[in-house]
């Protein structure tokens, strides 16, 4: 019974902590108290004095921009003639994340699935944490790796899915060096431990009770992992995919490394079979020229949209997650 | 237990196997330019050197950053135990903030200071002039990758029209007039840029607007304004041109040798030529001084007509006191000075990818060096 913990009735009766009475109060309960509070109002504190820095650094470039900040597809930061719009940065970012999502999110789930109800004992937990050591590699490896060593074995998978899907926008030719389809598998494996680690520790969280129950009446081991493992832990894995989402939203150096930017005046396009620039390469890629407020920036109104998008995004995730709560 | 261990163990055996064999395919890239420091070493000890003390700070261009280290480690420092000379690489904008500042003994940059900097360096000299040294020179090098073509020959009108992607074939008749000879492929050209601001972009486009105005029509910029497919650093638009037959970038000499790339010669007007240190030594002999007296900032005429002249370098400056910093200093400044720009040191310096500097300049270098007091 050692496997059923957080969720249940019992451990929720002491309530929230205004239950102990006033008197008995210690100096301990006031020094956590108050240092857990703390902590949680700095990081709200660090969110809120991002988004005010970003915001008021942002809207004077914004304000002498020439061009539709978000229609236009041009970049030109010179001071004295602002001209950027972030269509192209933005439709970079949201393509990368999507395929590498399309791939993690999948993977992911399976492979904690695998380390929790059907790998032996004796391997489920080195696996893990070679699943973890991913998490480790400094993501400059993976760009160089992406690059040099990943890409040359996809030109034969992009050049076949030019050829049978070329008429679609998304895959749309010519063949760039570094593409977004190769950032986004690239990305895929970096927020892969991120998506089974935290899926990982739901999935085992599932009270055996439930899947003894399943597997007593009579379920196969799918079905026992459809009925009681997946619904438990529906919630959580929401939770690590967004969390994994939002790494892929705002890696910088590996996609900087891996992905061709585009040459200045290039009318907008789909492909995910050519370069661009997301929002946090774009940043790093001109970082050495900022050195005057106007054009600076610029750079920080598409920061900001990419901190708009991640708490949008993050946003979501907990609208889904306190939704499927109810469950349990 | 034990087998759970076993395979504990396995697991970061191989880990530990997949690192290290990571590292291996790392370190190859490096290793030409290594063995160039090592040889050349022997040829830059034989200048004589009257050794200063203390520590010196220098800060400023990265492109100048390998000459440097190789000046200061393999030569300067063997010969002068008692000095230490730092240089920290951090742009060139930087290196002249810096020294400004007065935070560093000296800058180096890939441009003359502005006229504004220069009043606010003689400020920080004390109230003496700021001189520019035009020290280290590195030709930037027009480099493909087209299978069964080893020997090509561009000129600035069809240079300028590639990187315009107005032409996108390698076998367009306009590159097949240069090389009649060359069996030329129907290829598609790959045209790879600098993403970003960068220095080597702003010479080869100055290069381009002055050679060819007709066709490059923008002026010289830090930013790309042509065609093509931006890669990160030299080092992105090398490996990028190395990957696939039918790239074309431009790129420092020292990275299209690393990476194997073979260097288009350049036909100014005058015949091709090919790019050595020789030959893009006499373009910046042709230089005009813009400068005055010592100062030696030097504007390049790109479009040299001049025989065996090779068009496209850069020329990077230290950017120093002439009077102002304490007897110490000074001496050893001098002294790192004279070493640097001695000829048997300049030559050395061709082995990892630069140019020496002619001694029409270098002569003139020499003389500011002993007037600085």
């Amino acid at each position: 019974m050692s496997s059923i913990t957080g969720r249940s009735a019992v451990d929720q009766a002491p309530g929230p902590a205004g239950d102990v009475p006033r008197g008995r109060r210690r100096l301990g309960d006031t020094l956590f108290g108050g240092a857990a509070s703390a902590s949680g109002v700095i990081v709200i504190a660090i969110v809120a004095l991002t988004g005010v820095f970003l915001a008021t650094r942002a809207v004077p470039s914004l304000l002498d921009d020439k061009v539709n900040f978000l229609t236009s597809t041009r970049w030109d930061a010179a001071p004295g003639d602002l001209r950027f719009g972030i269509l192209q940065i933005l439709w970079t970012t949201v393509s990368i994340s999507v395929i590498a999502m399309i791939i993690a999110v999948p993977v992911g789930i399976g492979n904690a699935l695998f380390l929790t109800q059907y790998a032996p004992r004796w391997l489920a937990r080195p696996a893990a944490s070679v699943i973890d050591l991913l998490a480790a590699i400094p993501s400059i490896v993976y760009g160089l790796w992406g690059i040099q060593v990943f890409a040359p074995h996809l030109l034969s998978v992009q050049r076949a899915l030019n050829d049978a899907l070329g008429w679609f926008t998304l895959f749309a030719g010519p063949i760039s060096t570094g593409t977004i389809f190769i950032a986004g598998i690239v990305l895929s494996i970096m927020i892969l431990p991120i998506i089974t680690a935290l899926s990982r520790e739901v999935f085992d969280q599932t009270p055996a009770a439930n899947k003894e129950g399943a597997l007593a009446l009579g379920a196969t081991k799918w079905e026992m992992i459809r009925t009681s493992v997946l619904p438990f832990g529906r919630a959580g894995v929401v939770s690590a995919s967004m969390l994994g989402l939002g790494r892929a939203l705002g890696e910088t150096i590996a996609i900087t490394i891996i992905v061709s930017s585009v040459a200045p005046g290039t009318d907008f396009f789909a492909s995910w079979l050519q370069g661009g620039e997301t929002f946090a390469s774009k940043i790093a890629n001109n970082a050495a020229e900022f050195n005057n407020p106007a054009s600076t920036g610029a750079y920080i109104a598409a920061g900001l949209v990419l901190f708009i998008l991640t708490f949008v995004v993050n946003a979501i995730a907990r609208v889904i997650v306190n939704r499927r709560k109810a469950f349990t | 237990m034990t087998f759970w261990k076993t395979s504990h163990l396995l697991t970061i055996a191989a880990v530990g196997a997949l690192a290290l064999a990571g590292c291996g395919s790392d370190d190859n890239s490096t290793t030409p330019a290594a063995g160039g420091g090592s040889s050349s070493s022997s040829s830059a000890s034989t200048a004589a050197i009257d050794c200063g003390t203390g520590t010196l700070n220098g800060e400023g261009s990265t492109a100048q950053k390998n000459a440097i280290d190789q000046v200061i480690q393999a030569g300067y420092q063997t010969q002068c135990p008692d000095a230490t000379i730092n240089y920290n690489a951090t742009g060139s904008g930087s290196g002249r903030k810096q020294f400004i500042g007065g935070q560093v003994d000296w800058a180096g940059s890939d441009a003359a200071m502005k006229p504004e900097e220069a009043t606010a360096a003689a400020t920080r000299c004390m109230g003496n002039p700021a001189w520019n040294l035009p020290m280290v020179a590195g030709p930037i090098a027009i480099a493909y990758k087209l299978d069964g073509v080893t020997d090509l020959v561009l000129n600035a009108d069809v240079t300028a029209k590639i990187f315009q992607a107005q032409i996108t074939s390698w076998d367009d008749p306009a590159i097949k007039a240069l090389n009649p000879n060359a069996k030329l492929p129907s290829t598609p050209i790959k045209v790879y840029f600098r993403t970003g601001d960068s220095g080597t972009t702003q010479n080869f486009t100055s290069y381009l607007n002055a050679a060819a105005p007709t066709v490059w029509t923008a002026a010289g910029a830090q930013s790309w304004a042509g065609k093509g497919e931006g890669r990160e650093g030299s080092a992105g638009v090398a490996q990028a041109v190395a990957g696939a037959s039918g790239g074309i970038t431009y790129v420092e000499w020292s990275f299209a040798r690393d990476n194997k790339l073979d260097v288009a010669k350049v036909d100014n007007g005058s015949g091709a030529v090919e790019l050595t240190g020789e030959s893009a030594g006499k373009t910046i002999a042709t230089a005009t001084q813009v400068g005055t007296g010592n100062d030696l900032a030097l504007k390049i005429d790109y479009a040299t007509k001049e025989a065996g002249a090779y068009p496209i370098v850069l020329v990077t400056y230290e950017i120093v006191c002439s009077k102002g910093l304490d007897a110490d200093k000074t001496k050893l400044l001098k002294s790192f000075l004279t070493y640097f720009a001695d000829s048997s040191t300049q030559s050395g310096l061709q082995d990892i990818g630069y140019a020496p500097v002619p001694s029409a300049v270098s002569t003139k270098v020499e003389t500011a060096i002993a007037a600085i007091s």
